[in-house]
């Protein structure tokens, strides 16, 4: 049913994306899917990596470690984006466009009075994005 | 090379650039809290200390307000007039660094590596570096200023009593001769406009861009003291930098706020007979603060970029009206004359030392370096986020001589129209107005006055956003220990605080032109710290050469 699953990463918060990684695994390896996994993140030094190109590497060894750990094919792709604050669930979906992604695993926090006024990344792709979306909730 | 797995803040060197190694890891002094829904990752301790000590300099300003003031303008004036030797000398240092950065072989060096790829294009970046860097100030002093120096030149040389010269000529003044007086106040008005200032801006953004992009440290002013500190920058040296700057960023922004709420009121009360007062300031700021909160919550290229593009644009069609409805030979050959007339008298108009002309030099030129210096860290940062991917040379060259050519172009139109209607027509509505009206008084001599004007506060207004804008990205980056990555009401909280301040201070009496006296004086330290950064730049290319 899918093909090719991208699931966003933020490096900086690998633990909070415990959830969506397994759930994104387990699909990967029930439709026999690659794993794209997909960080968007400035050209300014970061809490993660000190240049882009120190970006993309780490992200490629994350991908690698979770394609050995969960035994699926796993790749990466980063997008530099001039303002990731604002500008990161435009820049996902056109990742998810550019690398041909049929489904979108990602991690999302349970919604409160905050998303009222700044819906969470994951609620509003799902709302936006043209293919399927699995926003994996906390617990 | 430190194991890369085993410390996530060890930076790894990439192509062609001289990456500093430090233990620091960005943002490891952050906490990440949430306040009620919001979340925030906030720099430990800069974020509360900024915050607190503006709140109480607002209150100090509002419950002693003669005191306050008393304090301030003898602050400024101390530091203007003693320090203008100072001044003029750093000012001519960082336009020779400058132009000596575009010959020698530093000049190569790419901002973010050998490989980086410009981020913006040239229209864009151009746009959002002048929008920045002085919109705002072109649209008050374009015409006010060389009809200020004009009216003095012309008044020739007065001599007081102890011998000191009262008038405020620049140099030695024209009696009587109406076109020396012309050159004169266009070679002043170029000078306070051209290479200095920019020469100023590009000493910081230069010396933040390199340390972030090349050298990888956070994107923040303490970062350019690296070469100089060491690994004290983590600590309170840092903390107390980027707390100035902080501090010198939001208190200019909500003067200059409050400043331009109460001239865009006098424009509009001219046009369309809406009452000056309080009330109508006091809109104005809350609407410009909302207008900057939409392009707060649109982001960097949604917003600022954006707005800036169609401000230039705006700008360029308001200059080709002026020039081509207005006397339009007379201008041009003025552009080429006043230009002339720049270089001309630069050396003296630079001389630091043995001055006569003490009442220009120390209230308009003095005054002038600390009001850009002290603009510096907000405008520099703002241009050294967008600047990543060019060379030094092409740096150097876009954010010093063009801008400084196009400001000559603008004095020239809208200052050289303004003295054309009192040399040529005699027409002297603009030279007697209010510095907030000349700009539409001049533009009432030509057609279209109504649709001119209303370009002009439109201008106005949108100048005003992007500040706000761009200012609030840069206290929210500061303030979050360098990264741009923070949650969104952090910016929005910035600029919320910066209206909400400019509002007190405009209805206290007196609040604003003594915080803005403070703000000015907060140049001096600064220049320090500008000089240190030339040198930490010169070291930092070298470095980067070698690499």
């Amino acid at each position: 049913m899918f093909t090719h699953i991208m699931v966003p990463v933020d490096l900086a918060h690998t633990g909070a994306l415990e959830r969506a990684l397994a759930v994104s695994a387990d699909l990967a390896k029930q439709h026999g899917a690659t794993v794209t996994y997909v960080a968007v993140h400035a050209a300014t030094p970061g809490a993660v990596a000190h240049t882009p190109e120190e970006f993309s590497e780490k992200l490629a060894a994350f991908a690698a470690g979770q394609g050995s750990a969960h035994g699926v094919t796993a790749q990466s792709h980063d997008v530099v984006s001039h303002d990731p604050s604002v500008d990161l669930d435009d820049k996902l979906m056109a990742a998810a466009d550019e690398i041909g992604a049929d489904l979108i695993v990602m991690a999302s926090h349970v919604p409160g009075l905050a998303d009222h006024l700044w819906p969470s990344n994951g609620g509003k792709i799902a709302r936006h994005f043209k293919r399927s979306v699995f926003v994996v909730r906390g617990e | 090379m430190t194991d890369e797995s085993a410390n996530q803040g060890i930076p790894a060197p990439e192509g062609a650039s001289d990456i500093i190694e430090t233990d620091y890891e960005i943002g490891q002094d952050n906490i990440e809290t949430k306040i009620g829904p919001f979340g925030l990752d906030i720099h430990n301790p800069v974020f509360l200390i900024s915050g607190i000590s503006i709140v109480l300099f607002v209150f100090y300003t509002l419950a002693l307000p003669e005191q306050a003031g008393g304090v301030f303008t003898w602050l400024f004036n101390f530091v203007t007039q003693q320090f203008d030797w100072f001044f003029l000398s750093a000012g001519n240092i960082f336009v020779l660094f400058c132009l000596l950065l575009i010959v020698t072989p530093v000049g190569k060096v790419r901002l973010g590596g050998a490989a980086a790829t410009p981020d913006y294009g040239y229209a864009g970046w151009f746009a959002m570096l002048f929008a920045a860097g002085m919109g705002i100030g072109l649209m008050f002093y374009g015409v006010s200023e060389p009809m200020s120096h004009f009216g003095t030149s012309l008044g020739g040389i007065a001599v007081g009593e102890d011998g000191m010269r009262t008038d405020w000529a620049p140099l030695g003044g024209a009696e009587g001769d109406v076109e020396a007086a012309e050159r004169l106040a266009f070679a002043a008005t170029i000078f306070h406009w051209g290479l200095h200032p920019w020469a100023i801006y590009a000493v910081v953004a230069l010396a933040l861009a390199l340390f972030t992009y090349n050298k990888g440290l956070p994107l923040t002013i303490r970062s350019a003291f690296y070469p100089i500190l060491g690994d004290r920058v983590w600590g309170w040296w840092g903390h107390l930098i980027d707390t100035l700057a902080v501090f010198a960023t939001l208190f200019g922004l909500a003067t200059s706020l409050g400043f331009g709420a109460t001239q865009a009121n006098a424009g509009l009360n001219e046009l369309f007979g809406i009452p000056v007062g309080p009330t109508t300031e006091v809109l104005l700021i809350s609407g410009i603060t909302a207008i900057a909160l939409i392009s707060v919550l649109r982001g960097l290229d949604g917003g600022v970029k954006i707005l800036s593009e169609i401000n230039m644009g705006l700008a360029f069609v308001l200059l080709l009206f002026v020039l081509l409805v207005g006397p339009t030979v007379a201008i041009l050959t003025g552009f080429v004359e006043y230009l002339g007339a720049y270089l001309q008298y630069l050396p003296a108009l630079a001389n630091p030392i043995g001055r006569e002309d003490v009442n220009f030099e120390q209230g308009w030129t003095s005054f002038y370096w600390a009001w850009w210096i002290s603009w510096s860290p907000f405008v520099g940062m703002f241009i050294a986020r967008v600047s990543r991917g060019r060379t030094v040379r092409e740096f150097i060259i876009c954010v010093l001589l063009i801008p400084s050519l196009v400001c000559v172009l603008w004095m020239s139109v809208f200052g050289g129209a303004a003295v054309e209607q009192v040399v040529a027509d005699g027409y002297t509505a603009a030279q007697d107005a209010p510095l907030e009206l000349k700009l539409f008084k001049m533009l009432a001599e030509l057609p279209l006055a109504g649709l001119t004007s209303l370009i002009g506060i439109i201008l106005v207004i949108v100048f005003f956003v992007t500040s706000s804008d761009s200012g609030s990205l840069v206290i929210d980056t500061i303030t979050a220990g360098g990264k741009v990555d923070a949650p969104v009401p952090q910016r929005v909280f910035w600029c919320i605080f910066e209206g909400a301040v400019a509002i007190v201070l405009l209805l206290s009496a007196g609040g604003l032109a003594s915080l803005q006296s403070m703000v000015i004086s907060t140049g001096l330290p600064f220049t320090i710290v500008l000089l240190i950064m030339c040198w930490a730049i010169w070291r930092g290319l070298r470095a980067e050469r070698n690499a």
